[in-house]
């Protein structure tokens, strides 16, 4: 629990994530970088975007999208320019690439196989139950039936 | 002295723990019936004695007796006493001791309650106990050891995390604990089943309250967490794919796969197996919970290697048990015959869908959760999986889910029709269609996550009420009759409708907060008004206030909607001394529809202040839908045939009763 609790603590330190100061007064220019900040990661935090988060790199981020925003950036270019920068590290939904495929793929690929085993499971048995006689249970019936 | 007590209190559980994991194991396989009857007066006394021993640290943390290292480290004399007293799980050691506490209390319930148990199976099952009892007091004495005495006691302690000190928090771990801890029953059945070799409808029966009870106090547990982190942390998140979050959310997917599969083989023998593989998984995510919680391993390599001992111990733990298990579920599980057969089209495939999909949607929560252990490990490759990734990844699994959910719902066993059963609910499909498209011609920009996330959620109310509907064969008979139906209605199909409900519930919470939540973030003077939404706001005055252990600014708010005030807002922010941590308090209203959410920043260097305000709609519906469905899983453990002790031993492949 106390590391739980670290976390939290981090999380919930009392200057607010994004201060009046920092947003943009073009609306659309500003949705946009809230949008590119919650899928930045704040470096030093523990799984926080920088949308969120308190620290100063964060405000350090933040100033810096918005900064690439205002000077003309398409959102592509902006997180490919704090990546060059700070590393794949702080992309909290990691890239659509091969040596993430495992990870994105997971998830389809089980419901697949696992649809595709169920659906082996339910019809290799017969699709109505007959309750045959056991052995014992014939002899039996013979012996009643007086055969 | 008493805390001395307590510490030979759990060497002694210890020693009975081990007697407890052999004798009633051999007894059971020799069947020795003393053998086999010593595991419940050893059961009964271990919990006695963890009792006892848990009594005595709270005592000291009552009673604030700096000379334990514990009580030095974790509280401090002027805290209110709800938190000195959740302060003994506000711990590592203390939270340990109580993880512990649950596991023999349910051990004794077990040894109490189960009368009607066959006696070997019963043995078996306490023996399994007292081996997840014994790993857990072994690590407990050699690493975690709550009763350490300080040499020179300070005059106060240092006082709990003030975040910590807070009602929903002070109840957030004895829940999930008792969730984590609950799910250990299940493991338990499973192994002492695999020993056996034998699993049968009367087993089925045994499991599922205990798994019912497992998964109620996990989503009271995680709602309770959510809830505090949405008040708490000041800017109204309520879910945030932490690690630690995914730890408790694994074992609840899978903890509501297994009692859902459960069913399957009460009523038709069948899945049994699987059923028994969920049962040693669902304990298994537990484990794996514990372990990231404990070692923090996820949150950096580093940080695991710098203390490995904890880490190691409970590796070692998971590692046996999880090992152990499904090494004995290779073996054995093809002892576990089922003998019905079912069509593609049935009540029991409509539970594949739930199975399959539940645990697909847990994989994709673990495989998320450690995806950046394995590319550092494999790799060397440092990168972050967040909520953005889940979001995505996960959200599909759960829309799935609640696209079939109805229809699954209604099913006859055996072999149905779909024609039959959609004929049903076409009604109910045309109103959640309406509700979506209505949504979605109102809309501005397109955005189809609150059309698709409030139709998914009207279909499932409307859904499981058309299903209520025709269980008691609504306008097709005289409605006095009608409502002797619905009172004569089992718990279980009353669990079962209200569960779905609730989980409805809170999917129209979920997808009408993030869609529809509107935010403002500005600087306001003393006296200035601003508008948010419908809102109209006016901040009052700042007034410097001192609290027992803490002083704060309280801020003061109006909202008025159409020039009517409708809340007075008190916003805080506090500073606990002791502990030298400012925390925000956010004032919330909350209403069915609305929740206005307003939270104090900071001072601002011209005597303004930073003001955050939230107008987030039907945010309450989030946690109104975890309790309801938390009330479905109580009203299917309180089912007559759980409570009858008429649970003899035998097969009845044919017997349906209730649904």
């Amino acid at each position: 629990m106390k590391r739980l609790f670290l976390i939290l603590m981090l999380l919930a330190s009392p200057t607010l994530a994004v201060q009046p100061d920092e947003i943009l007064a073009d609306p659309v220019l500003e949705s946009r970088a809230r949008v590119i900040s919650k899928e930045l990661r704040c470096v030093v935090c523990r799984n926080e975007n920088i949308d969120s988060s308190n620290a100063e790199v964060a405000r350090d981020l933040r100033l810096l999208v918005r900064e690439r925003l205002s000077a003309g950036d398409n959102d592509v270019e902006v997180v490919n320019f704090v990546v060059d920068r700070y590393g794949e590290y702080v992309l909290l939904k990691p890239r659509f690439d091969r040596s993430n495929a495992l990870l994105w793929g997971m998830g389809p690929l089980a419901l697949i196989i696992g649809a595709g085993v169920a659906i082996l499971f339910i019809r290799r048995r017969p699709r109505v139950q007959v309750a045959g006689l056991s052995v014992d249970e014939q002899h039996r019936l013979d012996e009643l039936l007086g055969k | 002295m008493i805390i001395e007590l307590g510490h030979f209190a759990v060497l002694l559980a210890f020693g009975l723990s081990l007697v407890q994991l052999s004798v009633p194991m051999i007894g059971a396989s020799k069947n020795w019936s003393s053998w086999m009857q010593l595991a419940d007066i050893t059961a009964i006394l271990q919990f006695v004695l963890i009792a006892f021993s848990f009594g005595t640290l709270t005592w000291a943390f009552v009673t604030s007796d700096f000379s334990v290292q514990l009580v030095a480290e974790n509280s401090h004399s002027l805290k209110p006493m709800l938190y000195k007293v959740s302060g003994v799980w506000g711990n590592h050691e203390g939270s340990m001791l109580l993880w512990i506490l649950i596991l023999v209390f349910y051990g004794a319930l077990v040894a109490v309650l189960g009368g009607n148990l066959p006696a070997p199976l019963k043995a078996r099952v306490l023996s399994v106990q007292a081996m997840i009892s014994a790993a857990f007091l072994g690590f407990l004495i050699f690493t975690s050891n709550p009763s350490w005495r300080l040499a020179n006691p300070p005059l106060d302690g240092n006082d709990l995390t003030p975040l910590l000190q807070d009602p929903g928090l002070a109840f957030h771990p004895p829940f999930l604990y008792m969730g984590y801890v609950g799910l250990s029953m299940s493991f338990s059945f499973a192994v002492a089943a695999l020993i056996e070799g034998r699993v049968d409808a009367a087993w089925a029966r045994w499991v599922r309250p205990w798994t019912l009870l497992a998964w109620v106090t996990l989503t009271i547990g995680i709602a309770l967490g959510s809830w505090w982190a949405y008040y708490e942390l000041g800017w109204g998140g309520w879910w945030f794919w932490d690690p630690v979050e995914n730890a408790s959310f694994m074992p609840w997917l899978i903890a509501a796969a297994l009692l859902h599969s459960a069913i399957v083989v009460e009523k038709r023998e069948t899945l049994k197996s699987w059923t028994v593989l969920l049962a040693i998984l669902a304990f298994s995510f537990s484990l794996i919970g514990t372990f990231i919680v404990r070692s923090g391993v996820i949150t950096s390599v580093h940080a695991f290697a710098n203390d490995p001992e904890r880490g190691v111990f409970i590796l070692g733990i998971l590692t046996v048990a999880i090992g152990g298990a499904l090494t004995l579920y290779a073996v054995r599980a093809s002892k576990l015959q089922s003998n019905s057969a079912f069509s593609l089209v049935s009540r029991e495939s409509g539970l594949v869908v739930n199975n399959l999909l539940l645990v697909v949607a847990a994989a994709v929560v673990f495989f998320g959760t450690i995806w950046p252990l394995v590319a550092e490990m494999t790799t060397g490759r440092k990168l972050s999986v967040g909520a953005p990734f889940f979001e995505l990844a996960f959200t599909p699994f759960m829309v799935l889910l609640a696209m079939f959910l109805p229809i699954g719902a209604m099913l006859s066993w055996k072999r149905a029709q779909v024609g039959k059963t959609v004929k049903h609910l076409r009604g109910a499909m045309a109103l959640a269609s309406a509700v979506g498209i209505f949504i979605w011609s109102r809309e501005t920009g397109g955005r189809m996550m609150a059309p698709v996330g409030l139709a998914l959620a009207a279909w499932l109310v409307f859904g499981t009420l058309v299903d209520l509907g025709v269980r008691v064969r609504f306008g097709k008979i005289p409605f006095a009759q009608v409502l002797r139906r619905l009172r004569n209605l089992p718990r279980s199909d009353w669990g079962k409708s209200v569960g779905h409900i609730g989980f409805g519930l809170t999917i129209w919470g979920i997808a009408a907060v993030t869609a529809w939540e509107v935010e403002d973030i500005r600087v306001v003077n003393v006296g200035d008004s601003f508008t948010v939404a419908a809102y109209d706001f006016e901040f009052k005055s700042v007034n410097r206030i001192q609290g027992k252990n803490y002083s704060a600014d309280l801020g003061h708010v109006t909202a008025s909607e159409n020039g009517k005030v409708v809340a007075q807002l008190y916003p805080e922010k506090r500073f606990y001394p002791v502990q030298r941590m400012p925390t925000t308090e956010a004032a919330i209203q909350t209403t069915l529809t609305r929740d206005l959410y307003v939270v104090l920043g900071d001072r601002q260097a011209d005597g303004s202040w930073a003001m955050r305000t939230y107008i987030k709609p039907f945010t309450v519906w989030i946690w109104i839908g975890s309790i309801t469905m938390a009330l479905g899983g109580l009203l299917s453990m309180t089912d007559r045939r759980y409570r009858v002790a008429s649970t003899a031993r035998r097969k009845e492949p044919d017997a349906v009763p209730a649904e």
